[in-house]
């Protein structure tokens, strides 16, 4: 028992990467029905800069968090802006290869700048864990999935309560119609992958936090699931995407348990290939919940 | 208004709109005077979207448009909502994924007078109660007179001078179309200039102060109500007696 609760918590840790990232696969598709696969890059870059700020300037952990947070943010609006804005008459096909080739501009960016694994620097180490009934929880690690939550919830009451959540979901609608409600369509996506990229930069710190060692390939595989995550949810659908980094951690975790580890990325990657064949439209939402 | 009488509200000379190769409108001009009812009839195909795309921005066009006097000319559409033009497209553009009530809301998006808004919502609650009743659906609920009352609504929020309104009467029962023309009446009492575009061209001649005829691209005729009703070629060719 004390090991299933074990590796719940492992769940828990490993879906909240991955529903923070796939928020921003699902949010971009929202409005511009492409698919951004350079976003595992932009959630590497974040780890990238909170290394930048908390060791190689020294920064405490907040300011250096929040400043690689804000600059990922940026980056994700300067991405779009000069990548995919030129293409967003031409065919989905040609902004999703350009995606592409944004996410190996940044790794090889990054590895220019860092030909070597970095290690974010251990912070907590005065932090201690909690234990009951033979399950062990590092307080760090409670923190990182408490904060993970935090953030979902507050995405979840953007999208759902907010004039910018009905803008990005009129967008995601009828993009056509957007203007004559006075709403600025360039300014509102613009937003979008501020919030998205911003969410995966978070996701990267929080993500080095527990795995400190830190390279500029890291955020391939871990787009790929997040990416996974997405489509389990439904892909365009918020609160699908925070349910699909969660069901996705629980499969994974359930194949170490049965399976070999190295199973872990097949049986992934084959739930994405069922999915597309079966259930392109995920798991929760019914066909078309967003126009596509 | 400060302005001299006489001046339109909204002047369009000399506008172009094409798509590609084919050109929608090929030089039209034409002016719409404040508290005006202005209808714009044709065949389907003559170009009246077309031109009203171009008044509020939504498509590339040569020419010029200019409102109160001042140029569009680089105006984004969504500018052109907080310059004072609603333009209620085609087909109704309501967001189905959408309540009733944040359809409504985002319309007021460009508005900061938070009991502005509030007294033009219980407006348009008062005059369609079934948006009242509607206001937690998703838009893709409605039926198509509930949308076209939404989408007039939508426009009422925005709380603009000039409401551009594409074929509003289109899809729906006789009943519901005397409704519409009705509010439209209501909406112009109330100090709105609008400009019609409709292809039932009956109603829409009497419901005007003028008019004009759109005949592939181009303003084949225009004139006052009486003169346009009682005009042989409008009569033989839009009236169908
Ligand atoms: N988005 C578009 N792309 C290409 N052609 C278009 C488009 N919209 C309209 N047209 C063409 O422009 C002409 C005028 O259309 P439109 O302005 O919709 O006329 P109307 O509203 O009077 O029916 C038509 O020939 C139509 O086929
Ligand atoms: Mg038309």
């Amino acid at each position: 028992m004390a090991y299933f609760l074990q590796q719940f918590i492992n769940v828990l840790q490993t879906g909240s990467t991955y529903s923070l990232i796939a928020l921003g696969y699902t949010m971009v598709y929202g409005v511009l029905s492409m698919i951004n696969f350079a976003h595992g890059d932009i959630f590497m870059v974040g780890a990238f800069l909170f290394f930048l700020f908390v060791s190689t300037l020294k920064l405490p952990f907040v300011p250096s968090m929040l400043a690689a947070t804000v600059l990922t943010a940026l980056l994700g609006v300067a991405t779009e802006r000069f990548a995919y804005r030129p293409l967003r008459g031409a065919p989905k096909m040609s902004a999703v290869i350009t995606a592409l080739g944004v996410g190996v501009l940044l790794e090889h960016l990054t590895l220019a700048i860092n030909p070597y694994p970095r290690h974010i620097p251990a912070m907590f180490e005065g932090s201690g864990t909690w234990s009951a009934g033979g399950v062990v929880i590092s307080q760090l690690k409670a923190a990182i999935i408490v904060f993970s939550l935090l953030m979902m919830a507050l995405l979840d009451f953007t999208i759902n309560k907010t004039k910018l959540g009905m803008a990005i979901r009129a967008i995601s609608w009828d993009m056509s119609v957007v203007p004559l409600m006075g709403v600025s369509v360039n300014g509102v996506i613009a937003a979008t992958f501020a919030i998205g990229a911003g969410l995966g930069g978070i996701a990267g710190v929080l993500y080095s936090l527990a795995y400190p060692v830190i390279n500029p390939y890291m955020g391939v595989m871990v787009g790929w699931k997040a990416f996974i995550s997405a489509v389990i949810g439904g892909i365009g659908n918020v609160r699908g995407a925070i349910v699909g980094g969660y069901v996705l951690g629980l499969v994974e975790t359930l194949t170490i348990v049965f399976l070999p580890a190295t199973y872990r990325d097949v049986t992934a990657f084959s739930l994405l290939l069922i999915l597309l064949v079966y259930r392109p439209y995920g798991l929760m939402g019914k066909p078309k919940t967003f126009k596509v | 208004m400060g302005e001299r009488p006489g001046e339109p509200l909204l002047k369009v000379t000399n506008l172009t709109v094409s798509y590609g190769p084919i050109k929608a409108v090929k030089g039209v001009s034409l002016e719409v005077y404040r508290g005006e009812v202005v209808s714009l009839i044709g065949a389907n195909g003559a170009g009246k979207s077309s031109l009203l795309r171009a008044i509020s921005g939504l498509v590339p066009y040569g020419g010029e448009v200019a409102f109160e006097g001042g140029s569009l000319a680089g105006v984004p559409a969504h500018k052109r909502v907080g310059r004072g033009i609603t333009h209620v497209p085609e087909g109704r553009g309501i967001f189905g994924n959408l309540s009733v009530m944040e359809n409504l809301t985002l319309a007021t998006w460009q508005r900061k007078d938070k009991t502005g808004i509030a007294g033009d919502l219980d407006r348009v609650f008062t005059r369609f109660p079934r948006l009242r009743e509607r206001s937690g659906q998703p838009g893709n609920t409605l039926s198509g007179g509930e949308q076209q009352m939404l989408a007039i609504g939508r426009a009422l929020m925005a709380n603009n001078e000039c409401m551009l309104l594409d074929e509003p009467s289109m899809g729906l029962s006789p009943l519901l179309v005397e409704d519409i023309f009705q509010v439209i009446r209501e909406i112009n009492a109330g100090g709105v200039t609008i400009v019609l575009v409709e292809q039932n061209a009956n109603m829409a001649i009497l419901a005007s102060n003028r008019g004009y005829v759109m005949e592939s691209g181009v303003i084949a005729l225009s004139g006052s109500r009486d003169e346009l009703s009682s005009d042989p070629r409008v009569i033989d060719a839009y009236l169908g007696v």
